[in-house]
């Protein structure tokens, strides 16, 4: 067997062969795993670290110069009680809320629908999966062309449908109406999302539970109620996980459609929190943010998987 | 295989029944479809087309806003533009026409550039490293395999903003600020979590026994991974790579708050495309329709892996 490898073998000085060929299977597992994970310390945990220490200062990155003199907790202490925040999380809880109510319902019919398996289905679905895969700053900048009060093609045409003058819809400027657009455009972007985690929840449920159903003679709708959704459970909670995680740190859609107004009525914790560390340049306080953010996130995403492995084992 | 259809065989669903569900779902598909055919019709009309009251279907294709995505302009006096050589390009011509002349390319290509170089060599950066680690996972015992696993899964939990606050104190002491290696050491650090989660999952799936083989005939380990192993994963690592690509083509949090002139990508560049009077929507519209080709290209691309990519691998199908 003349090939590659022995002219390589060959070529390769004794010292360094013997010492490849020594490399034992556990000295080839740190080998392969430690740069990733120093790769993470270094641009993950350090800065971590560091956000943890700068928390408990009075640090202003515009000013480095300063003296940085420790706080204690009184960070902490200011954002627990402070209103402006718990606006913030309140507007967070009822933008993850609704946009996820909707997500799954919408998702989880197009699923259904689409599991019937009708001619070309897998052409629509691709077609359907498409907006998740953009770029929600590039996205959330085009839709504040479609709610243009007057030329807006999504004014026109909501105004067209119910009669109004498309002048007066305000989308992004009216009280009213702004918290529903970063949830409109959350869920035209992200109900495929929920869709494609559901569709293989559907897919997972082996046929034949139908069939012994069908000849128990269990109606379609008890049967949608007793082995569909029970059995696509887990899947429609993982997707509730994920866009639940990823709609708690929205920044960038929310960033360029609304920034948060008017006012502070779409003012969501990433947006606070940007202000507060690159406008107010409060690094401190916004170091102490961003800890009790990451605490939270983690913290519920703890609970939640637990509450998913629970109905996994069922 | 398939199963041998019987007459017991219900589980079809009727004609009727997915007559009605092939209709709900392409009209949802087109209605969804409409703000992207929009976007893509506005980068071929006039500023004056695309704010007009009612909306405008139907109008004469115009090159003018790809005209002015790619170039910058000047107001001129009619008579200086009258005393000019004729115009060599059609996009001076409409410059023209507006009583204005081409100053000079825009920001737009240097922008794209950046995007292309960063978001490739993170890429390729991320899946080197997650490749080893994946195998480092997959094949060996690891001591804390699962912490250490849930660790790199958790670093891709943190919001942007609150992962910025001290990347940006780090890299402006570090001199890494506004730089092209800044931007593509973040996002292979962001983009590690996917790629070792995914990979492992796809190495998972590669049978043990092929190395196994290849050891008994005399190679080594390394030899083993780099002759059997990689082969039989290359679509589960073009399938990550693709993902990786998407997410560092996509990144906006990131780049608008670390970087501004050298190292900036499309994402924070498109809004700022302005014209006289405020967005310059057809412009605007040709930079981001531009922007999207590729990512739709990927998508259909991938999209018999796109399961397993926004579920970390929980889900394979």
């Amino acid at each position: 067997m003349t090939n590659v490898i022995e002219q390589a073998a060959a070529a390769t000085p004794a010292k360094t062969a013997a010492y490849i060929r020594g490399l034992s299977d556990r000295a080839i597992a740190w080998l392969f795993i430690t740069p990733a994970i120093l790769l993470l310390l270094a641009i993950n945990i350090f800065p971590l670290i560091w956000t943890i220490y700068l928390s408990f200062t009075n640090y202003k990155a515009n000013r480095s110069g300063a003296l940085i003199q420790s706080v204690g907790l009184d960070h902490y202490t200011d954002i627990l009680t402070d209103p402006d925040i718990w606006n913030g999380m309140q507007v967070t809880a009822r933008f993850v809320v609704s946009t996820i109510a909707i997500e799954t319902l919408l998702g989880f019919g197009l699923a259904y629908l689409i599991d019937r398996k009708f001619r070309g289905h897998a052409f629509w679905t691709t077609i359907i999966l498409i907006p998740m895969m953009l770029s929600p700053a590039v996205v959330g900048n085009f839709w504040t062309f479609l709610y243009q009060p007057q030329s807006g093609l999504f004014t026109y045409i909501i105004g067209f449908l119910a009669g109004v003058s498309p002048s007066s819809i305000q989308m992004i400027g009216d009280v009213k109406l702004a918290p529903w657009s970063i949830v409109i455009v959350d869920v035209w972007m992200w109900t495929p999302y929920v869709m494609l985690i559901c569709l293989a929840g559907l897919r997972s449920i082996p046929s034949y539970i139908y069939e012994a159903a069908e000849v128990d003679r269990a109606s379609p709708l008890r049967q949608f109620f007793t082995i569909t959704v029970p059995m696509a459970l887990p899947f429609i909670m993982l997707a509730v996980l994920f866009r639940g995680i990823e709609n708690f740190k929205m920044f960038d859609m929310i960033n360029l459609l609304t920034n948060g107004g008017p006012g502070s009525l779409t003012e969501v914790v990433s947006i606070t929190l940007k202000r507060e560390a690159f406008e107010k340049w409060r690094t401190g306080y916004s170091s102490a943010f961003a800890v009790i953010l990451f605490v939270s996130v983690f913290g519920l995403a703890n609970i939640y998987v637990k509450a998913l492995n629970k109905v996994k084992q069922r | 295989m398939r199963a041998p259809t019987s007459a017991l065989s219900v589980v079809e669903p009727s004609d009727l029944a997915k007559w009605i569900a092939g209709t709900l779902v392409v009209a949802y598909a087109v209605i969804t479809m409409i703000p992207l055919l929009w976007i893509f019709a506005t980068g071929f009309k006039t500023p004056d087309d695309s704010i007009s009251y009612p909306p405008k279907i139907f109008f004469t294709p115009s090159i003018e806003g790809y005209c002015n995505l790619f170039t910058t302009r000047s107001r001129q006096t009619a008579d200086y533009i009258n005393a000019l050589p004729s115009p060599t390009s059609a996009c001076d011509r409409i410059a023209r026409g507006r009583n204005m002349v081409v100053a000079g390319p825009s920001n737009y290509v240097p922008r794209f550039t950046n995007s292309l170089i960063i978001a490739f060599s993170s890429t390729f950066l991320s899946v080197f490293l997650g490749v080893l680690a994946a195998y480092g996972f997959s094949r060996f015992k690891v001591p804390m395999a699962d912490d250490l696993l849930f660790f790199i899964l958790s670093t891709r939990m943190m919001p942007p903003i609150a992962v910025a606050i001290p990347i940006y104190l780090m890299y402006r002491n570090l001199g890494l600020t506004d730089t092209k290696l800044g931007m593509i050491l973040l996002y292979t650090a962001v983009n590690i979590s996917l790629s070792v989660w995914l990979l492992k999952g796809f190495m998972d799936e590669i049978p043990r026994e092929y190395e196994d083989a290849a050891m008994v005939d005399g190679y080594t380990r390394l030899q083993a991974f780099w002759k059997v192993v990689l082969p039989q994963a290359t679509t589960g690592i073009a399938a990550t790579a693709i993902f990786c690509l998407i997410f560092a083509w996509n990144e906006y949090a990131f780049a608008v708050l670390l970087t501004s002139s050298v190292a900036q990508t499309t994402p924070p560049f498109i809004p700022f495309i302005i014209g006289e009077g405020g967005q310059d929507w057809p412009a605007v519209a040709a930079g981001t329709t531009l922007f999207l080709i590729p990512v739709l290209v990927f998508t259909v691309l991938l999209r018999k892996h796109l399961l397993r990519g926004i579920t970390f691998g929980a889900v394979r199908k």
